[in-house]
């Protein structure tokens, strides 16, 4: 080993106290799960609840990450400290991935109060599911305020992701064609915000008509919030003011209505969700992948010798702390 | 690496048009199983602060225009005072051989010109990127 990285009390006061190699440290810690990782969520844990929590998703081309960053520079030129998570899947055969967020955050991330730290998937869903809950966690017990997660959010794991937001903000450009149909039905139903941003392209008006149409409609669920529809031009910095009156106003909304404390539970429910999906599928199908059981089980099924009930059931047993560790290390 | 997945950052300036190269490497990285966090920066301090919020374990940096020692100089001064020299820095692009001796006195480690190969440069990585050790204590 090149070095230590002494996790001892000056470490977890340096962190506490806002330094931020300890932080980009801590979050590589919970990344890779393990007993390490439980160890400081379990003192991290006590801490947060302070933070908003924004979460940004839409189409690969909407310019969730342009917007982003004129979204934390906003906050943080308010004098408030901005974390971002930016969740890019990664590649499923080699664990890989380009992650390359930070391209469209350069300003932001030169900003003192904004640090950004990109995720990748790591071959498993869940996985990132739950790195996305505990880089929320950290972020909010050492001060972060808010906390913004970006993510591609197409498939239903994204979805999970997305809910550990208190204010979900659907991002929707023209000129996509009908890409926000192609989004699950449910990520529309959980929206708090829609964005159309380069919201000068030809088109915007007839997105801006759909997502008016949407809101009414979205009414029936939630007849307390009525979804506005923000037009944001991210990369000349239009619309951004009106896009975090926006979420501050879902912000208040929560509070006085008390559905901030509904929304808590919801959020525990989906990040036990996600530690449940790490626990019992990710840790044994990774465990089953590197001792080639899984090979094995897989190929007798494909010769019809199993069926696949039976093959996960030899996979399964009684998960220990070790399990935690494997995953971590998947 | 048992200990997880190598996470690099690559970063070239945005001097630079071509980036081919550094597109290239980045794939290669990928289907190599490595975490790369691509970057565009006009001053060291960019990917200081990338490095140090990414926590990764590995600066690559592109250069093809003047300007790779002060960068080099910098770069490595910044992450002796964080007490983060354990990560590993390395550069690549066009870079005159007699830069050579005194970027790596400064904690350059490698340099790798126009003609280096994707998988040397894996190989490298993989041989001297150390993740650091971690205890909760």
């Amino acid at each position: 080993m090149a070095s230590e990285v002494d996790v001892s009390s000056d470490w977890f006061e340096a962190l506490i106290g806002g330094a931020k190699a300890p932080l980009g440290e801590a979050l590589t810690i919970v990344e890779r799960g393990g007993p390490p990782a439980r160890a400081l969520l379990n003192r991290l844990h006590p801490r947060s609840g302070n933070a908003h929590i924004i979460g940004i998703t839409g189409p690969p081309g909407s310019g969730k990450s342009t917007l982003v960053n004129e979204l934390a520079i906003h906050f943080a030129n308010l004098g408030r400290r901005v974390g971002v998570v930016a969740v890019d899947p990664s590649s499923p055969f080699t664990g890989g991935a380009v992650l390359g967020d930070r391209i469209r955050m350069r300003r932001a991330s030169a900003h003192e109060g904004v640090f950004i730290r990109s995720a990748a998937s790591r071959g498993f869903l869940g996985g990132l599911a739950r790195t996305t809950h505990d880089f929320v966690r950290v972020f909010d017990a050492v001060g972060y305020d808010p906390v913004i997660v970006e993510t591609v959010g197409i498939g239903q794991s994204e979805v999970d992701i997305w809910q550990v937001a208190h204010t979900p903000v659907v991002v929707e450009a023209p000129g996509l064609g009908d890409s926000i149909q192609a989004l699950k039905a449910g990520v529309l139903e959980i929206a708090a915000i829609y964005c159309i941003n380069k919201g000068d392209l030809p088109g915007a008006d007839a997105k801006r008509r759909y997502l008016r149409e949407l809101s009414a409609r979205a009414r029936d669920h939630a007849p307390d919030w009525k979804i506005p529809v923000v037009t944001t031009i991210a990369d000349q910095g239009q619309g951004i003011g009106e896009l975090a009156s926006a979420i501050e106003d879902h912000a208040r909304h929560l509070r006085e209505t008390d559905r901030l404390h509904a929304l808590e539970h919801e959020r525990a429910i989906a990040e036990i969700r996600a530690c449940l999906q790490a626990f019992f599928v990710d840790a044994p199908l990774a465990k089953a992948r590197s001792s080639g059981a899984l090979r094995r089980l897989a190929d007798a099924v494909a010769a019809r010798e199993m069926n696949a009930a039976d093959a996960a059931t030899a996979m399964t047993h009684q998960p220990s702390s070790d399990d935690f560790a494997a995953e971590g290390n998947a | 690496m048992k200990d997880g997945i190598i996470r690099v950052l690559l970063g070239k300036t945005t001097m630079e048009a071509h980036d081919r190269g550094v597109r290239y490497l980045a794939t290669k990285l990928r289907e190599a199983g490595m975490e790369v966090i691509f970057m565009n920066f006009l001053e060291p301090q960019e990917i200081l602060d990338a490095a140090i919020q990414e926590d990764v374990d590995v600066i690559g940096v592109s250069s093809s225009v003047e300007g790779h020692l002060p960068v080099a100089r910098e770069v490595t001064r910044r992450l002796k005072e964080l007490g983060k020299e354990n990560v590993l820095v390395m550069f690549g692009g066009v870079i005159p051989e007699r830069d050579f001796a005194p970027m790596k006195e400064l904690g350059v480690r490698e340099i790798f010109g126009p003609g280096s190969s994707a998988e040397s440069i894996v190989t490298f990585i993989r041989n001297n990127a150390r993740r650091p050790h971690v205890a909760l204590t």
